[in-house]
């Protein structure tokens, strides 16, 4: 399977050096007793003994993974239903139109964003905290799902559907026995690139959060004029390694309970 | 489609759980009190130690939170949906806070530790007899260098020192607009809240001349580019110096002769404030000579409290650079709010700084 | 399908969102673009966008956004390629996108220390012995970091195009004499450009409005437009003239969706027709 040649197995392993190399820095001054991201000079372990020790961080952190996966979750499903709506669309130009207005988001500055959602939030009346937060990254990560969902869409052939409709096949059989597998790396990759936009985010977050509510990223910006203690670097790379211990387990679970189905398969 | 609906149910799962894990933590250290505050500071500004401190003695809870800049807290306030009941804005802030109605007369009745204040930093043009603001930290605009990786004897008296051909590409600069424009007025002999056109222009053309000695303009990552010798000059804020300072030994701090800025960072109440009375009870607290004492030596600025000097190390106090004695004082300046159509032409010429100097 | 001027019910909440979520920001945005600093109705925003500073910055932020996505492109397609033939390619995918949930200011940090002339990247030229050189503020390493954060979004949609490529149309090339460059250019490359499209909507646009690393890593040395909203907002707080710029930028993107719109007319909708 795995039919790579040498020159391709370095482009990859250069590519994925690169890709962690800021990762493994901020691990490494994570254990300097220096205090900063300059000058290593002991191997020390407070700064993750200060991480457990500070319980508003922690909530913070926590309040910041709450987010992104409810945000991530909920702006995937209207994503991708959105998605399925615009390609059944005929009319190009209203089907452009549509396109055009869903990436605006994209395009606009945080600031704007921010800002007008704020003003939104209080026209309206909704209380400033983790709902207004959450609403606002459900807003900020739908376009990216669309974007992502959509290539997929458009291959779909609509003689597949046509014939599961001619076989009887109700709407809702098409959308979950057709479309959506079909569509199931498009969902995936909306999916964690909304993980992506949520826990980057910091514009938008400060301007619509209130009530003692913050994220991480919120937190860590407005360190910068004083200076980012290496507690967060800790903390970071804790996220960094538990992250990437469930990724893994889940992807080595999966592997393993899709073989022992596919050996029951053959036996049976 | 089955494990799509496997993972939804799982996504769920855990961030009720999480949610469920973050309700017992606040309940496990919320401490039953009378009441709560909100709290509204820049990061790291503060001792996290006085805030618990102030919890077990009042009773009261503090909520806290954080912003990165002085307008991104104004909009905050302005637009409301939360209300914040103390916060630490700099003082060009606070005229503008005044201006608007945004800010609450203070009680001095209930602040009876105001008198560990150094008189010299009360009733300042921002806010005649401190109607509504309480000093928090002060410092000055002046020039960090490291000496190690300049010629030796370079010294920075005047700011025309800043255009010393050695230092092509050593120079990096603060990206605000008052601090680069105001210094550039400074070289000049002029006011730093000069509002004259001319003079403005004058500034900005000479200011474009230092163009080949300036490697970079850039905010708060200017402490950590001094402390790893990246640039061996930087125009900033006495209080970023200070920081740099406590990482690299090497560098000074110095305040040119033609004067600069004296800035303040300082407590208020906003009108939106919806617990006075805790928020009066904190900013006394935090005027407490030994509060303050604490907090100074955490956060690494220069306080204003002169019972808290007192208790400080006397090297700190000393230290001329951080705490300059009066007669350098009277040649420093506080901003004054020159209105936002004066501050947008300030931007606009430090704009045309800042495009001259990427061709 | 059938008829399709019955709204159906699941796409409701994407339509309120666009209701309320993007016309919202828009008309505020359109609004406030009318307005000068004491609040009265003008053009006057407008005419200032015209002006010799605005028009650079914007040729500037066209220009670096598309050096962006062109090596965003140029790195991602072959490791999107090659990723689809390794064994567990899923997981490597999801390897791709971690470093992604590490807060960018953090990350931004660390590139400052790796770029340093003390850093990791100045020891290596040295030991190449090419000797120190300056890489922060440049705009290498401007163009360098950008990519770098907009990789994963360049990399997942074209990924995804390639993977369900049917290798028996590539075997099928080859066995009919094609080079392996023949079959790239005629198989594969036609089949992935959706991916592509996906990723360039994904990169360039956000590109234009880069703001915080012009900053950090660039030290003010390249100004974008999303610098110069961000700057009228949270400094001058001219939102009206923030504002302007915000339309042009909004105006730019329709342009950009015009020209990397979906030509094929929609799989769903074409096989019909002929």
């Amino acid at each position: 399977m795995s039919k790579l040649n040498n020159p391709s197995k370095i482009y990859l392993a250069f590519v994925f050096i690169v890709l962690y190399a800021p990762i493994f820095y901020l691990i490494f001054y994570s254990f300097n007793s220096g205090g900063t991201m300059s000058g290593f000079e002991d191997f020390t372990l407070e700064h993750y003994a200060a991480v457990f020790n500070d319980t508003r961080l922690i909530i913070i952190l926590l309040n910041t993974v709450i987010i992104a996966l409810l945000s991530s979750f909920i702006s995937t499903v209207i994503g991708v239903l959105g998605a399925i709506g615009i390609v059944f669309l005929r009319n190009r130009k209203t089907r452009s139109a549509v396109l055009s207005l869903n990436n605006i988001l994209i395009v606009s500055p945080d600031v704007i964003i921010g800002a007008s959602f704020l003003i939104l939030f209080t026209l309206v009346g909704v209380k400033l905290g983790f709902a207004s937060v959450l609403i606002s990254h459900i807003a900020f990560s739908i376009p990216i799902v669309v974007i992502m969902v959509l290539p997929k869409l458009m291959e779909l052939s609509s003689s597949l559907i046509d014939a599961a409709s001619d076989l009887g096949a109700s709407k809702r059989d098409i959308l979950t026995r057709v479309i959506i597998p079909y569509i199931k790396p498009g969902i995936f990759a909306g999916f964690f690139l909304a993980l992506t936009y949520s826990l980057d985010d910091f514009a938008v977050t400060f301007f619509v959060t209130g009530n003692g509510f913050a994220t991480l990223s919120v937190e860590i910006y407005s360190m910068a004029r004083t200076g980012i203690t290496l507690t967060i670097n800790a903390l970071s790379a804790l996220i960094f390694i538990i992250t990437l211990a469930l990724v893994v387990g889940y992807y080595v679970f999966n592997q393993r309970s899709r073989q022992i189905a596919e050996t029951r398969g053959g036996q049976s | 489609m089955k494990d799509i609906i496997r993972i939804s149910i799982v996504l769920l799962a855990v961030s009720g759980l999480l949610l469920y894990a973050v309700s017992l933590l606040e309940r496990s250290s919320a401490t039953t009190g009378s009441g709560t505050i909100s709290v509204f500071n820049w990061g790291e500004y503060i001792d996290p130690e006085l805030i618990e401190q102030f919890e077990e003695e009042t009773n009261i809870q503090v909520v806290y939170e954080t912003f990165a800049s002085n307008e991104a807290m104004m909009t905050k306030i302005e637009q409301g949906g939360t209300s914040y009941d103390v916060a630490m804005p700099s003082e060009y802030a606070i005229e503008k806070m005044k201006e608007s109605d945004m800010l609450l007369p203070i009680d001095h009745s209930k602040i009876p530790n105001l008198e560990n204040i150094d008189p010299y930093f009360l009733d300042l043009p921002f806010d005649p007899g401190n109607e509504y603001s309480i000093p928090y930290f002060w410092g000055t605009v002046g020039i960090a260098f490291n000496p190690t990786l300049l010629e030796d004897g370079q010294t920075f008296e005047s700011w025309d020192d800043l255009w010393d051909p050695a230092l092509s590409q050593e120079v990096v600069l603060v990206d605000s607009a008052r601090e680069v424009i105001g210094m550039g007025l400074n070289s000049l002999g002029y006011s730093l809240n000069s509002t004259d056109m001319d003079k403005l222009r004058e500034a900005t053309e000479k200011l474009k001349t230092l163009g080949p000695n300036v490697k970079a303009i850039i905010g708060d990552e200017i402490v950590e580019m001094m402390r790893r010798e990246e640039a061996a000059v930087a125009l900033t804020w006495s209080g970023q110096a200070a920081d740099m300072m406590w990482i690299n030994e090497d560098i000074d701090f110095s305040v040119p002769q033609e004067g600069s800025n004296l800035w303040f960072d300082n407590m208020i109440i906003p009108a939106t404030a919806t617990n006075v009375e805790g928020a009066h009870a904190f900013i006394n607290f935090m005027l407490d000579a030994e509060v303050a004492a604490q907090n100074a030596d955490y956060v690494g600025y220069s306080t204003p409290n002169e019972a808290a000097t007192e208790l400080m190390d006397p090297e700190v106090i000393e230290d001329e650079r951080f705490y300059p004695p009066e007669e350098l004082r009277g040649r420093l300046e506080v901003y004054e709010n020159l209105g936002l159509e004066m501050l947008g032409v300030y931007n606009e010429f430090f704009l045309e700084f800042k495009m001259d100097m990427e061709n | 399908m059938e008829n399709s001027s019955k709204r159906p019910i699941y796409l409701l909440p994407y339509y309120l969102w666009i209701a309320l979520f993007v016309i919202t920001p828009i008309a505020l945005v359109a609004y406030f673009s009318f307005f000068d600093l004491s609040g009265n109705l003008t053009l006057e925003n407008y005419r200032n966008f015209f002006t010799s500073v605005y028009l650079r910055m914007t040729l500037s932020s066209f220009w670096y956004a598309f050096l962006i996505t062109l090596f965003s492109i140029l790195i991602a397609y072959p490791t999107a390629y090659l990723l689809t033939k390794t064994k567990h390619k899923q997981l490597w995918l999801l390897l791709i996108i971690i470093p992604s949930w590490i807060n960018l200011l953090l990350k931004t940090y660390a590139f400052i220390g790796i770029f340093g002339l003390y850093g990791p990247a100045n020891q290596f030229l040295e030991f190449l012995g090419i000797g120190q050189q300056q890489i922060l503020f440049t705009d290498f390493s401007f163009v360098f970091v950008s990519v770098y954060i907009f990789i994963p979004f360049m990399i997942l949609p074209i990924f995804n195009s390639l993977d369900k490529l049917n290798p028996a149309l590539i075997d099928a090339s080859r066995d009919l004499g094609a080079s392996s460059w023949t079959t790239f250019r005629r198989i594969i490359f036609p089949l992935a450009i959706g991916g592509v499209k996906s990723g360039v909507q994904a990169v360039f646009i956000p590109a234009l409005s880069l703001f915080m690393i012009t900053r950090l890593i660039a030290g003010n040395k390249v100004i974008t437009l999303g610098t110069a909203i961000e700057q009228q907002f949270l400094v001058t707080q001219n939102w009206g003239m923030g504002s302007t710029i915000a339309v042009f930028l909004i105006l730019f993107m329709f342009i950009i969706m015009m020209l990397t719109g979906q030509r094929d007319k929609g799989g769903t909708t074409n096989v019909k027709t002929k």
